[in-house]
């Protein structure tokens, strides 16, 4: 009856009980998993504000993403607008047109996809960052020994240093090294707004790793990876999760500036582009709000948007909040 | 406490008996802790346990006495490795504990923790299905027979039927409750020895009988040694073989429950005794004087003469060993099953003290 396959390490009571079920094992992960994901869903559900910021989420998405089956991209250039400069919204340009004659909301429509692209990244790679920094210096500065100590230091000084530093100037200077393009913006803007989300992630790391549950984790037998990795963890996602809401739209914003500041990719269209080139068009004293307003409002929305998702996960996923939205 | 006096029966006989190997003991474990520069705090270094020799033997629940600060937690931390002794080792049937990741993982399947805050020893977002088998997943994976493992630890701990509360977070159980759901987590490893530091301090009265029957329970059907620190005599009186009373540090009284608690032979023990409310001390309340005190500054002498009542009466003056008290160190105690006092003047009296008021003397 035992295991003919491998010379298991354990006796022969645990190597058979190892042995047989290992397909099985990963199975009942795999389900446990599945079982978890179709929980999240059902209490997600039930967060009409969560649905909510969901819903314009995924249509602005969907628009930006299927904007090239109903924007002419050739009415985006300047020398082929279709219409005149400065219309008034109308039935044939429903949010006006901008100084060339382009329409308004086809350059909203346009811009939603790298200033979607841009935020979501750049957030991404400065949440991971700074989660990845903050969980490391935090764990093993409390639990690691003199060694984890000196590496939590390190980090730690690493992330000052990056605090310290202007935030815009290094942006600037990222994406003036950089080649020109969508892909260094994401960068720059990812690697100067991590530090800030270092700190917080840390911070929370520090006051998990003080509770009585961790040092039971400890007792049982659990080591560095499995306390990171289900009691911290877990237990940092609603900071994350809220500095994730916020980072997007500081990353929109971020990108908006560096275009300005004629860092971004020229030949592209993003909200912050527009409103800069709203503001240099001199829209806001001819008093040409179809021009300022709409990339403005398109710039709220989809922060509101992440921030009523961020909260609904956050419900979720910390069941002291459930029951009160 | 007299009045509980019956319900102890099961627990007077494998601890007095001269037992076998003890199965974890700690040889003169010192855990010395250096403050850095901490405003308002100073500097120096608290001795929090300062030699400790203490044996647990199979099947034997050995009671850990003494008021707040006294190195009790510290002691059971060091006992799991928790906190690395600074001195002395703790040895586990026969070996030295290793501190290499390798080492301490092996142990803690085999002696576990049981902690002070069911509340706070319980992950908040983790379900009590996943609190319990969090140790079975640390040391063997996803199993298959996995949720009758959980179901089988939860109702030993008394949570029946298991399954209604797989899905249950921590702060829809009572305190109660969660303390059994800590039980369960470290039963689920069939643990040998259970470490636990005042499992019942935070729980009200109604509750703390129930959880210690159960420990008791525990030890009658799966033959669990245990190790409980508690500040409580009622409590070590009802479920302890022997007592090990601690002070500043230091096991200053040790010997069965009947030996120390009916016969206290340590002045600490005495005062420690003659303050419950139904004493039967002839000489009334004994209400220590002077500061609590601080494992920094250790006394000279016998660490407990600053608050002896023996000596500041004069009694041990007339015994002959008042300077001894104040000048020599009484030796740090040894382990093993004996009864032993760290103090001058029981020593010295020439009455034999011991063997006069010892119901069970040796």
């Amino acid at each position: 009856m035992s295991a003919p396959t491998g010379p298991a390490p354990a006796g022969p009571a645990t190597g058979s009980r190892a042995r047989t079920p290992a397909v099985t094992a990963r199975a009942l992960a795999r389900r446990r998993r599945r079982e978890a994901l179709g929980r999240f869903v059902r209490e997600y559900a039930r967060n009409r504000a969560g649905l909510l910021g969901l819903a314009s989420l995924l249509t602005i998405g969907a628009l930006a993403l299927t904007a090239p089956l109903f924007v002419d991209q050739a009415h985006l250039t300047v020398t082929g607008a279709p219409g005149d400069s400065y219309q008034p919204p109308s039935r044939e340009y429903p949010l006006g047109t901008d100084n060339f004659g382009r329409s308004v909301l086809d350059l909203i429509v346009w811009g939603a996809r790298v200033s979607l692209t841009v935020g979501l990244l750049a957030t991404f790679v400065s949440v991971t960052l700074g989660t990845l920094v903050g969980v490391t210096a935090g764990h093993f500065g409390s639990s690691g020994g003199l060694g984890g100590r000196i590496v939590s230091t390190l980090l730690m000084r690493v992330t000052d240093w990056f605090l310290v530093l202007p935030t815009l100037v290094l942006a600037v200077a990222l994406a003036a090294v950089l080649p020109r393009g969508t892909g260094t913006i994401v960068i720059a803007i990812g690697l100067t707004v991590w530090p800030p989300t270092a700190r917080l992630v840390r911070a929370q790391t520090l006051a998990v790793e003080a509770r009585p549950y961790v040092e039971r984790a400890r007792a049982l037998g659990g080591g560095h990876t499995h306390v990171m990795g289900w009691h911290v963890l877990p237990n940092v996602m609603p900071v994350v999760l809220a500095q994730t809401t916020l980072l997007v739209a500081t990353s929109i914003i971020a990108e908006s500036t560096l275009a300005f500041l004629g860092m971004g990719d020229p030949t592209t269209i993003s909200w912050g582009g527009i409103l800069e080139s709203a503001r240099t068009a001199g829209a806001i004293s001819a008093g040409i709000w179809w021009y300022m307003i709409p990339p403005g409002l398109a710039i709220a929305v989809v922060a509101l948007s992440f921030t009523l998702c961020g909260r609904a996960v956050e419900s979720v996923i910390n069941p002291r909040l459930r029951g009160q939205s | 406490m007299s009045a509980d006096t019956d319900s102890r029966q099961p627990s007077s006989a494998p601890g007095s008996e001269g037992v076998g190997q003890p199965i974890l003991s700690a040889e003169a474990v010192e855990v010395a802790f250096t403050a850095g520069f901490a405003p308002g705090g100073g500097r120096g270094t608290a001795r929090a346990v300062d030699g400790v020799n203490l044996d647990v033997a199979a099947g034997e629940i050995v009671a850990l006495v003494g008021e707040s600060g006294c190195g009790k937690t510290t002691l059971a931390r060091a006992l799991l490795g928790l906190e690395r002794p600074t001195g002395g080792r703790v040895v586990f049937e026969g070996s030295p504990l290793g501190y290499r990741s390798r080492d301490l993982r092996s142990y803690r399947r085999r002696v576990q923790l049981v902690q002070q805050d069911p509340t706070g020893s319980l992950n908040p977002r983790r379900t009590v299905y996943e609190s319990v088998v969090e140790g079975l997943r640390v040391h063997e994976g996803t199993t298959a027979d996995e949720s009758e493992r959980v179901a089988g630890a939860l109702s030993r701990a008394g949570l029946r039927p298991p399954e209604r509360f797989f899905a249950r977070y921590p702060h829809e159980l009572s305190g109660g409750q969660r303390q059994r759901v800590v039980i369960a987590g470290a039963l689920i490893l069939d643990p040998e020895v259970l470490v636990a530091d005042e499992p019942v301090a935070s729980l009200d009265a109604s509750v703390r009988g129930e959880i210690l029957r159960l420990l008791l329970e525990l030890r009658a059907e799966l033959g669990l040694s245990a190790l409980v620190a508690t500040h409580d005599l009622g409590l070590a009186w009802n479920i302890a073989d022997r007592v090990a009373v601690m002070y500043l540090g230091r096991v200053v009284e040790l010997g069965t429950v009947e030996e120390v608690l009916s016969a206290p032979a340590h002045p600490y023990t005495r005062a420690l005794l003659s303050v419950l409310p139904d004493s039967e001390a002839s000489e009334g309340p004994v209400v220590l004087s002077g500061e609590p005190p601080d494992p920094k500054q250790v006394p000279r002498g016998c660490r407990f003469h600053p608050r002896c009542p023996v000596l500041a009466s004069g009694e041990a003056e007339r015994a002959g060993v008042a300077d001894l008290c104040t000048s020599a160190d009484p030796a740090v105690l040894g382990g093993g099953a004996q009864r032993r006092v760290a103090c001058h003047w029981s020593a010295a009296d020439g009455s034999g003290r011991l063997r006069a008021d010892g119901p069970a003397a040796p």
